[in-house]
């Protein structure tokens, strides 16, 4: 196993994940803002504004789950270490 | 003796060979049980049907009113009721699939290679039920609109063409590993802490993979529901 490559390896992974969670962080960040800003403006349709964050939360959280199977192949079934 | 506790086992597989190809045993046995207690709950709550229903049949009828709906908000009144069954299969056996793995300590039960888990943690399985869903959404704008099917593709301009054609092959790989990684990260997350703080701290994160396993559940189906309908409008 060349120690480089491993190296390397764990370095991305570690970079994999800090990278994609910046942008997803920063979209969740807004959607629940506006998402408060809707139930302060109407309250009643408490139900579906919840609804409609869970899910779109749900999405932009799977940005960072690409990013995580990247890093995950590259920690648990690296194609590069021979 | 930690390390006895749990164990971070990525990439180990129970391996079986049938005739040639090599089959995830773990998965396999885990997947049949799955579609062992939705079956026998399904059959048990439609063995005798009645017009005021009560006990299983009373929260069937509520499962399917959910499933249908899911279906209904995405693909619309008209066209909806011959995909509540795919739509409502996905998202049972993706929810059963995720809290079985989840509830239940399957570490207790020692197979000589592997270790059982949710089988939504193997890439299989997933790429297999994304798969279906790309087949469906195709059947689905064939039978509505015959060749007139691909005129999509160059919509609203033939210079999206090759995006169009992409989006074929995006759809089911984002679909697969959303589920696969959320899945396997929750697994990964709880063995972790198990490791490092044995006691109580786990706890709220297996909760919170609950939460989030029944939400990837719906979403499989929704964004399933959601190409099916893109493809029939």
């Amino acid at each position: 196993m060349n120690p480089i490559i491993s190296g390397a390896s764990v370095i991305a992974a570690g970079l994999a994940i800090g990278l994609a969670a910046i942008g997803p962080g920063i979209g969740q960040g807004t959607a629940a803002a506006q998402a408060v800003e809707g139930l302060a403006r109407q309250p009643e349709a408490e139900g579906k504004i919840r609804g409609t964050l869970l899910l779109s939360l749900a999405f932009m959280e799977s940005l960072t789950i690409y990013g995580l199977v990247v890093a995950l192949c590259l920690l648990f079934a690296n194609p590069f270490v021979g | 003796m930690f390390f006895s506790l749990a164990a971070v086992e990525v990439g180990t597989h129970l391996y079986w060979e049938l005739g040639g190809l090599v089959i995830h045993g773990q998965v396999l046995i885990i997947t049949w049980l799955v579609i062992a207690i939705i079956l026998t709950l399904t059959v048990l709550g439609t063995l005798k049907l009645e017009q005021i229903p009560k006990g299983i049949q009373n929260f069937l009828e509520s499962v399917y009113e959910y499933v249908s709906g899911i279906a209904k908000d995405q693909i619309g009144e008209y066209h909806y009721r011959p995909w509540v069954p795919f739509i409502g299969t996905l998202f049972l056996f993706i929810f059963v699939a995720n809290w079985l793995g989840a509830l239940v300590p399957w570490k207790l039960i020692k197979l000589s290679e592997g270790e059982l888990a949710a089988p939504t943690n193997d890439i299989n399985t997933t790429v297999a039920l994304s798969l279906l869903t790309s087949i469906s959404y195709f059947y689905a704008g064939f039978k509505e609109k015959g060749l007139g099917f691909f005129a999509r593709y160059i919509s609203p301009t033939p210079i999206f063409l090759p995006i169009n054609i992409l989006e074929d092959f995006t759809k089911p790989l984002s679909l697969s590993f959303r589920l696969f990684g959320n899945i396997l990260a929750d697994e990964i997350v709880v063995s972790v802490l198990c490791l490092l703080v044995p006691l109580l701290i786990p706890l709220p994160v297996m909760v919170l993979g609950l939460f989030a396993s029944s939400v990837q559940a719906l979403v499989f189906s929704t964004l399933s529901a959601a190409y099916i309908a893109e493809s029939i409008e």
